[in-house]
């Protein structure tokens, strides 16, 4: 009784989007398969997927571990680097002005058209990887870190000093709770862009990773053998997010801040 | 306990002043009113008392010190604004040891046990494990004016406190307030649009507008019961301070 309420809440939210996606797959499948098009240049899902099968030793033993790699240690950097920066610019206002501008100039360059400079000072070296997937994802980190520090507002700040707190003790009483939502905002965003830095980064060049598989089987045109790596970047990306997401419910509820 | 003489206050320099050449004293234990049309500088009178603000000119003295700069008094007189501000992610006994949080004077189980005894003589037993989003206005209300009186302050400043209750919930914080306040030995200022509540509650009223103060003193002593409001001459006080504060307005 209990799990079929609980099973039926599920299809109500979930329900649709399985349909559609079902749909889709049956739609592509077919096509795929009546519709005359090469298998290079659209393969069907169930080919994917035998690629996927085929190939699994490589892809999960060797590709996925080092894309994972990548974007977990370019997601600390981002995360560290981000608070800091954005912590730095509300505690700082020169800090603010003088920073912020640069910050939305780092983000309006292409990081396409900038990753081959990485290579020429980092090589093919881990390191090149990691400073694409940081200047790709460290930026929602700052903005929530800035701009949640500030959601207080200016009524919560004058209660407290009429209180008698301190600067430090503005920050921790009801400055960080308060920008927590904000926080995990960009943090989720983050971890996202985390995974496209580091498919990116690979595609520049290495000799492995989940990027470098999927432009050297697009280059001999094993779309199937491609698309399994696209899709195993886009489950990554997801559970990465889906970490995020959790331990950001886990700590507000324990906060009191979700009902 | 608070003594202000020829104070005057602008947004910026040069810019026309909200007012200029204030003078106002009030005693330890009374209960002052002061009420005025939106805009006059009430707000920005507290904001000035509580040292959130630097005063352009003029002395302001608290607890009868010597008169200084806005530094001097932050964080040392109890403010009240209109909105509870409690915090969402702490129960209200959190929320009332906050003052304490800040200043780590006594021991937290002394802290709590006062807590608890004030909440006990505010009505609000067993709500010290819940969230400020399961009370209803009135009780956060009471909770904010508790973490208020929390601080120690002896000085209270109460911007508005009732404003955003419904008319019975006010009228029924006011029967409330009344009971309690003799017990408190605190001296308050309180913000009010409402003149009722203003004469119900206070020992004198101040009536701000066009940069002037103008004194009023309420006929009534205390201790007071919420049924005056129903009486001829309480009538009569509201028509006077009417026409007072029509007057006022009228010349600006």
């Amino acid at each position: 009784m209990k799990i079929s309420a609980w099973f039926k809440a599920r299809m109500r939210s979930y329900g649709p989007f399985v349909l559609l996606l079902l749909l889709l797959l049956a739609g592509w499948e077919t096509a795929a398969r009546i519709g005359g098009v090469p298998g290079y240049i659209l393969p069907a899902p169930s080919a994917v997927w035998a690629a996927l099968r085929e190939h699994a030793p490589l892809l999960l033993g060797t590709h996925l571990p080092a894309t994972l790699t990548e974007a977990l240690l370019g997601f600390a950097l981002a995360a560290v680097s981000g608070t800091l920066l954005g912590a730095g610019m509300h505690m700082f206002r020169p800090l603010e002005k003088a920073l912020y501008p640069l910050l939305i100039v780092s983000q309006t360059i292409p990081m396409i058209a900038l990753s081959p400079v990485f290579i020429l000072w980092f090589g093919y070296s881990l390191w090149s990887k990691l400073a694409v997937v940081l200047l790709t994802s460290f930026f929602p980190v700052v903005v929530g870190t800035f701009d949640g520090l500030r959601s207080g507002g200016d009524m919560y700040r004058e209660l407290l000093l009429t209180l008698g707190a301190g600067r430090r003790q503005l920050l921790l009483k009801t400055q960080i709770p308060m920008a927590l939502p904000a926080y995990f905002s960009g943090l989720k965003l983050c971890i996202v862009y985390c995974v496209v830095g580091a498919t990116i980064g690979e595609w520049l060049g290495g000799g492995k990773g989940l990027g470098y598989y999927s432009r050297r089987m697009a280059g001999n045109l094993q779309s199937a053998e491609m698309f399994a790596a696209i899709l195993l970047l886009a489950l990554l990306g997801m559970g990465l997010f889906l970490i995020i997401a959790l331990t950001e419910r886990l700590i507000l509820k324990k906060r009191g801040l979700l009902s | 306990m608070l003594s202000i003489a020829g104070l005057s206050y602008s947004y910026e320099p040069g810019a026309r002043p909200v007012f200029a050449d204030l003078s106002l004293s009030v005693r330890g234990g009374e209960f002052i009113a002061v009420v005025g049309p939106s805009g006059c500088g009430k707000s920005t009178l507290f904001r000035i008392i509580a040292g959130l603000l630097e005063q352009a000119g003029g002395e302001v003295s608290i607890y009868g010190e010597p008169p200084g700069g806005a530094g001097s008094r932050l964080g040392r007189v109890g403010y009240m604004p209109q909105q509870d501000l409690l915090l969402p992610w702490r129960t209200v006994l959190d929320n009332c040891l906050l003052p304490w949080e800040l200043r780590k004077d006594r021991s937290k189980a002394q802290a709590a046990a006062q807590i608890r005894e004030l909440l006990a003589r505010f009505g609000l037993s067993g709500t010290e494990q819940s969230y400020p989003r399961q009370l209803s206005g009135g009780m956060r209300q009471r909770i904010a004016l508790l973490r208020t009186l929390a601080a120690g302050r002896p000085l209270l400043l109460l911007d508005e406190p009732f404003g955003a209750l419904d008319a019975l919930t006010k009228r029924e914080l006011h029967r409330w307030l009344l009971e309690l306040w003799g017990g408190l030995d605190k001296t308050a200022l309180l913000i009010t649009h409402d003149l009722e509540e203003a004469l119900l509650l206070s020992d004198r009223i101040y009536i701000m507008s066009g940069g002037t103060l103008r004194e009023h003193i309420v006929p009534w002593p205390h201790p007071r019961t919420a049924d005056l409001s129903y009486q001829p001459e309480f009538a009569a006080q509201r028509r006077e301070l009417e026409r007072l504060l029509h007057e006022d307005f009228s010349l600006v």
